[in-house]
C-alpha cells in the first residue's frame, strides 16, 4: 500500500475532476452544516492528507454496511475517497487471504501505532467467545487489541453502534456494540441497517479535515447527520399534522401518499438523515416507495414491537392486559363490595333499638 | 439504559402496569359504590327518577344561577377551559387515538395536530391559573391538601411533557417521548387512589342527586 500519495493525487489519477470533487466538499460541508467558508478548508485538507491508514473489523454482521459503501452508486467521489484511505484490513475487499491476512493487519497496526483508524462493522458476542472467531481470535480479543492503539473509533452500522439484529431479543450470543467495550475512547457510532453511504464518507470526511471527530448526540452519533428525526424532514409531514393516514398500504390514503404512522412507521423516533441525503445516489428513501420507517438507526429497532404496529401501541399485548385487569377487577370489586355487605348486615343484627326503658335504666344506674 | 431501551420499557412493560393497576383499581372503586345499595324508598313516587337523574348528569355543568357565575367566574373559565382542553388533547390527538384503537379496536377522526396544540396550551395556562388561585386565595389555600397538589402536577406534567416532546424542547425526542408516556402512565396509578376518580363518579353522583330529587318531585 503506498501511504504517501495524498487523496488529491489519487482522486485525480482517478479522473475526478476539479469542480466533481469540490462539489463533493459542498456536499459534505452542507451535510455537516457546516458554513459555505468551510468548504475551501474542507478541500484543502482532503488535498493534501495523507492516506490514512483504515483497519475494518466485521465481527457478527451481514457485510450490508460494506455493501451499502462499495455498491452505492459507483463511481463517486464517496467510493473513491474509500480508495483514497489506505483500507489495510477488510475480509470482504482485501486480496490477502488467511495468515497474509493477519499479517496485513498486524503491520498496519505497528506502522501505524496511535494514528489508524479503526473501522467496526457488527455486534461482538460475550456468550461464547467461539459464536465468532477471525482465525482463531475471538472478537472480543481483537477489538480490544486494535482499539488500543486507534487513533479513532468508528462503529458503522446498527450491529457495531447498539447490537442490532444479533443484539434482538433474545440475543442467543449475548452480543454487545463496540461502546460497552470500549470504554475509554470516544466511539463515533454511524447506525442505520446500512447507514447511507455518504453519512460513512461524511464522517471520514470530517475526521480527515479536523483531525478529530464530529460533535456527537447522546447515543453517540454525529449530529450532523444525525439530528433531525425522520418524521421532522419527511414531505409526508403534512398530511401527519392534517390528520390524513394510509390505513392499509393499497387504499386511498396510501395512493394518495399521505402518512404512514398508523402503518407503523417509527419516523418520529428515529434520528437519520435518509430523509434529506437519500439512497441510491439521491433518488430516494424508503417513505418514497410506500414503506414506513423502519427505525434502523436506533437502538433495540428489533424490538420495537414490531415493524407494522403503531408507534403509540404497546410493545406488549396490552388488550390481554386490559382484558385480565377488568375480570380480576371485577372479582376484587364483587368480593369487596360483598364484604362491605356483610359487615352492614352484622351491624345491624348487632343494633339494638335503645327502648324508653333502656334510657331510664341508665338513669338510674 | 439509553433513551430506546426507557422507551421500549414505559411502551411495554409500563404501560401494562400501569394499565392494570388503572383498571383494577377504578373497578374496585365503583364496584364497591354500586354494591353498596341503598334502602327501599317507601313513599310514593313524585316524579321520574331516571329522567331527572339524566338530566342532572348534564344540568349539572352549568352554573347554577347569574349570580353564581358572577361571583365565581374565574373558578368557571379556568376550570372549564382546563378541562375541555385536557378531554381534547387526551381523545382527539392521533397518536392517543391509536393507542385507545389497539386497546377498543375501533377510532374516531382527531384533529389537526396544531389545534391539538393549542388546546394543550389553553390546558397548561388554566392548570396553571389554578394553581395560582389555589395558593393565592385563602380559603382554597386553607381546603388544599398535599394530596391536591400532587394530584395537579400528576396532570401537569403529561401535557408539559406532550408539549416538549411536539416541539423538540431542550432535549431529544426520543427522551422526551418516553417521559411522556411514564407520566401519563403515573398518572393512571394515581387515578383509582385519589381525588382523580371524579372523572367516574361525577356522573354517579350527579344521577343519585337528580334521581333522588326527581323521586321527591323536587327540583335538583
Amino acid at each position: 500500500m503506498n501511504h504517501d500519495k495524498s487523496l488529491g493525487d489519487v482522486l485525480k489519477e482517478q479522473g475526478v475532476s476539479r469542480r466533481g470533487f469540490l462539489k463533493f466538499c459542498a456536499t459534505t460541508a452542507s451535510l455537516m452544516a457546516l458554513p459555505p467558508s468551510m468548504v475551501p478548508a474542507i478541500a484543502k485538507a482532503l488535498e493534501s492528507v495523507r492516506r490514512p491508514s483504515v483497519i475494518w473489523l466485521s465481527f457478527q454482521e451481514c457485510t450490508g454496511c460494506t455493501e451499502s459503501l462499495t455498491r452505492s452508486h459507483a463511481p463517486t467521489v464517496e467510493g473513491l475517497i474509500f480508495d483514497a484511505i489506505s483500507l489495510d484490513y477488510h475480509h470482504t475487499l482485501q486480496a490477502a487471504a488467511g495468515d497474509a491476512a493477519e499479517a496485513a493487519r498486524e503491520a498496519a497496526m505497528e506502522e501505524n501505532k496511535g494514528n489508524y483508524l479503526l473501522v467496526v462493522d457488527g455486534s461482538i458476542p460475550l456468550g461464547n467467545p467461539g459464536y465468532s472467531t477471525i482465525a482463531g481470535i475471538s472478537n472480543l480479543e481483537m477489538l480490544k487489541e486494535v482499539a488500543e492503539h486507534a487513533a479513532a473509533i468508528i462503529a458503522v452500522g446498527t450491529c457495531a453502534a447498539y447490537g442490532g439484529l444479533p443484539h434482538a431479543s433474545p440475543n442467543p450470543t449475548g452480543a454487545v456494540s463496540v461502546s460497552e467495550i470500549i470504554k475509554e475512547k470516544p466511539v463515533v457510532n454511524v447506525p442505520g441497517c446500512p447507514p447511507i453511504p455518504v453519512v460513512i464518507s461524511g464522517v471520514l470526511a470530517h475526521f480527515l479535515t479536523f483531525g478529530k471527530l464530529p460533535e456527537l448526540d447522546h447515543l453517540g452519533r454525529p449530529l450532523a447527520f444525525y439530528g433531525n428525526t425522520i418524521h421532522d424532514r419527511c414531505y409526508r409531514r403534512p398530511f401527519y399534522d392534517k390528520g390524513l393516514f394510509a390505513n392499509t398500504f393499497d387504499d386511498e390514503g396510501a395512493r394518495k401518499g399521505w402518512c404512514l404512522y398508523k402503518l407503523g412507521c417509527k419516523g418520529p423516533v428515529t434520528y437519520n438523515a435518509c430523509a434529506t441525503a437519500k439512497w441510491n445516489d439521491g433518488t430516494s428513501f424508503p417513505i418514497e416507495a410506500g414503506h414506513g420507517c423502519l427505525g434502523c438507526s436506533e437502538p433495540n429497532f428489533w424490538d420495537m414491537g414490531g415493524f407494522y404496529n403503531a408507534l403509540p401501541e404497546s410493545t406488549m399485548n396490552l388488550s390481554r392486559t386490559a382484558a385480565v385487569g377488568i375480570a380480576a377487577g371485577a372479582a376484587a370489586g364483587a368480593a369487596s363490595g360483598l364484604l362491605n355487605r356483610r359487615k352492614r348486615g352484622k351491624a345491624k343484627a348487632a343494633h339494638e333499638t335503645v327502648t324508653v326503658k333502656d334510657l331510664q335504666r341508665e338513669e338510674q344506674s | 439504559m439509553n433513551s430506546a431501551e426507557f422507551l421500549l420499557w414505559v411502551r411495554g412493560p409500563g404501560l401494562n402496569i400501569a394499565m392494570a393497576i388503572f383498571i383494577i383499581g377504578m373497578l374496585i372503586r365503583l364496584l364497591e359504590i354500586f354494591m353498596l345499595g341503598r334502602k327501599r324508598n317507601l313513599a310514593e313516587l313524585r316524579g321520574n327518577g331516571v329522567s331527572a337523574g339524566l338530566r342532572t348528569i348534564f344540568t349539572r355543568s352549568a352554573p347554577p344561577d347569574k349570580n353564581s357565575l358572577r361571583r365565581s367566574i374565574f373558578t368557571y373559565v379556568a376550570g372549564y377551559s382546563f378541562h375541555i382542553g385536557l378531554l381534547v388533547v387526551i381523545f382527539l390527538l392521533t397518536p392517543h387515538i391509536q393507542l385507545l384503537q389497539s386497546l377498543l379496536g375501533f377510532a374516531w377522526p382527531a384533529l389537526p395536530t396544531p389545534v391539538v396544540d393549542l388546546f394543550t396550551v389553553i390546558a397548561m395556562i388554566s392548570l396553571m391559573a389554578l394553581l395560582w388561585r389555589r395558593l393565592t386565595h385563602p380559603v382554597v389555600r386553607y381546603l388544599s391538601t398535599s394530596q391536591d397538589y400532587l394530584i395537579w402536577a400528576a396532570t401537569f406534567l403529561p401535557l408539559l411533557t406532550g408539549y416538549m416532546s411536539y416541539h423538540h424542547l431542550w432535549f431529544p425526542y426520543s427522551w422526551l417521548l418516553g417521559v411522556h408516556i411514564l407520566t401519563a402512565e403515573f398518572l393512571l396509578i394515581l387515578f383509582p387512589f385519589t381525588r382523580l376518580t371524579h372523572a367516574f363518579t361525577l356522573i354517579i353522583s350527579r344521577w343519585y342527586t337528580g334521581m333522588m330529587a326527581g323521586e321527591k318531585g323536587v327540583a335538583s
